[in-house]
């Protein structure tokens, strides 16, 4: 028995002895500095912070067609200059403001091409969470990126030859208001502006003369027509979400002839309801963006379908690899040709201090294997400038598609930007 | 002899309840919440930033940003940050709901295509503005987000600090281990060390500048990034610390107010 309890005491002893001891040395490392750091003395110097209130930029661009156009008149090279200034100005902590963007390109052959607009120029009243805007903006929706379905507010500057990527100014005014319950945005819209395609000296045209001066409108009221808008937005942790509804003429023209020799645009009115919805699972980002576009001619839906997928290097480059599909039951007769699609593409940051830049992407049609694609760079230059560089073209375009008219259209360009 | 015994029992408990309070993990978090804690309370603040990119060769680079974020009890931060320069990208914002629990949802507006777009999370381990530090080093540092172990009690630069290592708990993040001392006196960070994915030594950040508000938030007017691997640094200057502006609210982190932030 004496024995057995003994055990147990020595037992329990060392126990004892080795908890305490574990003990006595974390009081030895509580005590003791175990490494000595000494910080590096900075060697950079710092300017302090200022703002402008004027800013923009002047652009040079020269655009080179590989082949020579379809129609006559149209050249090979085309130099032009953009000027985009812009002018900020806010008072009231903020909450009153006045915004101007404006927009010129001087072009060197194609007199149609040579164009300006105000792109924005609208005063905001903001009050708590209601912003008010009176004036011409741009709005843009949507998540997806090879097409832009529920982008509807602004017209397409087809001058530009970016296909759908430069928009016109439009007067409106817009109500938005912020609350739990997401964002509502309600646009009235006055001063409808038509479509304008490049002139007989231009490339990316179709190939007849379009007559403006016999454009018809199904509103009677034509350009003076009150387009209407609504939008409900929210985003709910990972997932954004947007509905949207457009009452109005439509943005797009038919091409319609009589003789086949006058070809003149014809704008329907149009009920468009919009959906976009983006989530973001991981390092992927899901998009997708439906419409449904009625009229009294037809009722038509399209959507795109899609996702991103993000990664980033071990030497801090950021790469994103884009998949979308393409569906619109107008088929070929959409000007997009985007009806039945794939889209393949590439974004690549190098994150340096140039913040150097490449996206490159491929359009292919299921039907009839249609192709087109797009290469861009840009880099910064010192601390002001920017070069770009920009490449399109097509392969294998069937002939029912719109972008037949376009075929020997391939171009490169090469920009150059200063930021002031 | 019985009450030997009991002196030994009652020893070896102690014993352990004190080895229980001080394991190394646990003791580790504890010394995070207790640091995260002395900072909770300071409402809102806004800043302007200087960053200063110095390549190897000593070649500076600099743009200028400013911004402003809401503590959100029970959750991350709120942030917004506008870029200043270079010119190409003033007026470029980014929005981010900093979340404990799962990833910060990142949003940025592009003046230029007057568009907003989500930013993947996975991003956060990529280079912030071709800085040397990348979205997750500048984005609110949630003691959730991290596996701590307390190592001990280091000097720093003169200051006696905490040593404890962190292990992110995303898998999208860019380290596996960064190691950080926390001030002992008033419970700040003083530096910083980054650990990728094969353990080696990344980056260093030191904090320094120290200034306190509201007689108790230290916020560093420094802090410094060295990338050991290319050889280049970045500096960020903190300028211009407000607290408690009442029209910096959640209402002041909508998609509108991303959109017209300038």
């Amino acid at each position: 028995m004496i024995k057995h309890f003994i055990l147990v005491f020595i037992a329990l002893f060392f126990s004892f002895s080795t908890v305490f001891s574990q003990e006595i040395q974390e009081e030895i490392i509580e005590e003791e500095i175990i490494e000595e750091v000494v910080f590096e003395e900075s060697s950079i110097a710092f300017p302090s912070r200022f703002s402008w209130e004027i800013s923009g930029n002047i652009q040079g661009d020269y655009r080179f067609f590989e082949e020579d156009g379809l129609y006559g008149g149209q050249e090979t090279e085309y130099f032009s200059t953009i000027f985009n200034p812009e002018i900020y100005v806010e008072w009231d902590n903020s909450n009153q403001l006045i915004q101007f963007e404006g927009f010129a390109r001087l072009n060197q052959y194609d007199i149609e091409q040579t164009h300006w607009d105000i792109r924005e120029l609208y005063y905001q009243n903001i009050i708590e969470n209601w912003e008010l805007s009176v004036g011409k903006k741009q709005i843009y929706w949507g998540f997806t990126e090879s097409n832009h379905l529920v982008n509807i507010i602004n017209q397409d500057d087809l001058l530009e030859g970016n296909g759908v990527a430069n928009k016109l100014g439009q007067s409106m005014i817009h109500i938005s208001n912020y609350s739990e319950m997401g964002t509502v945005d309600v646009m009235l819209m006055r001063g409808f502006n038509p479509i304008q395609f490049p002139g007989a000296k231009g490339r990316l045209r179709p190939p007849f003369a379009v007559d403006y001066a016999s454009t018809t409108y199904e509103s009677e009221d034509g350009v003076d027509n009150t387009d209407f808008a609504i939008r409900w937005s929210h985003n709910f942790n990972a997932i954004d979400l947007g509905v949207s509804h457009f009452k109005g003429t439509s943005r797009t023209p038919l091409i319609t002839s009589a003789d086949g020799i006058s070809f003149a645009p014809h704008y329907e009115l149009i009920d468009q309801t919009g959906l976009e919805l983006q989530a973001s699972v991981g390092s992927m980002l899901w998009k997708l963006e439906a419409i449904q576009r009625k009229s009294d001619r037809k009722t038509i839906r399209a959507y795109t379908f899609g996702g991103e997928y993000t990664l980033v290097t071990k030497g801090g480059y950021d790469i994103g690899l884009l998949a979308e599909y393409n569906y619109d039951d107008r088929g070929a007769e959409s000007i997009t040709g985007l009806n039945d699609d794939v889209f393949a593409g590439i974004r690549i940051a190098l994150n340096d201090e140039q913040s150097t830049s490449f996206l490159g992407g491929m359009n292919k049609d299921n039907e009839n294997g249609t192709i087109s694609y797009f290469v861009e760079a840009d880099r910064r230059l010192g601390d002001s400038w920017k070069i770009k560089v920009k490449a399109f073209g097509f392969k294998d375009v069937a002939e029912n598609e719109f972008l037949y008219l376009l075929r020997k259209d391939g171009f490169v360009e090469l920009s150059l930007v200063k930021y002031f | 002899m019985k009450k030997i015994k009991s002196i030994v029992l009652g020893g070896l408990l102690l014993a352990f309840t004190a080895v229980n309070a001080q394991t190394p993990e646990e003791k580790g978090l504890a010394i995070a919440i207790e640091a995260e804690q002395a900072d909770n309370g300071w409402g809102n603040s806004s800043n302007s930033l200087t960053m200063t990119l110095k390549n190897k060769n000593g070649q500076t680079t600099v743009r200028k940003t400013h911004g402003f974020s809401l503590e959100i009890p029970g959750d991350g931060d709120m942030s917004m940050t506008v870029f200043d320069t270079p010119k190409d990208v003033k007026g470029t914002a980014s929005m981010t709901y900093t979340h404990k629990i799962g990833d910060d949802d990142q949003w940025l507006y592009l003046p230029a295509l007057k568009r907003v777009k989500r930013i993947s999370s996975s991003n956060k381990s990529g280079p912030f503005m071709g800085s040397e530090f990348a979205f997750e080093d500048i984005s609110s540092q949630e003691v959730e987000k991290f596996n701590h172990k307390y190592i001990g009690l280091v000097k720093v630069s003169g200051t006696v600090c905490y040593k404890i290592e962190r292990y992110p708990v995303s898998k999208t993040s860019g380290y596996t281990k960064i190691i950080i001392y926390i001030n002992k006196e008033n419970l700040r960070p003083e530096m910083l060390n980054f650990f990728d994915r094969k353990g080696a030594k990344l980056k260093t950040l030191t904090y320094s500048g120290y200034q306190q508000y509201l007689g108790k938030y230290w916020r560093a007017s420094e802090m410094k990034m060295v990338n050991h691997l290319n050889g280049k640094e970045t500096l960020l200057n903190f300028e211009n610390y407000k607290f408690n502006d009442p029209s910096i609210t959640k209402d002041s982190f909508t998609q509108n107010s991303l959109k017209r932030v300038k």
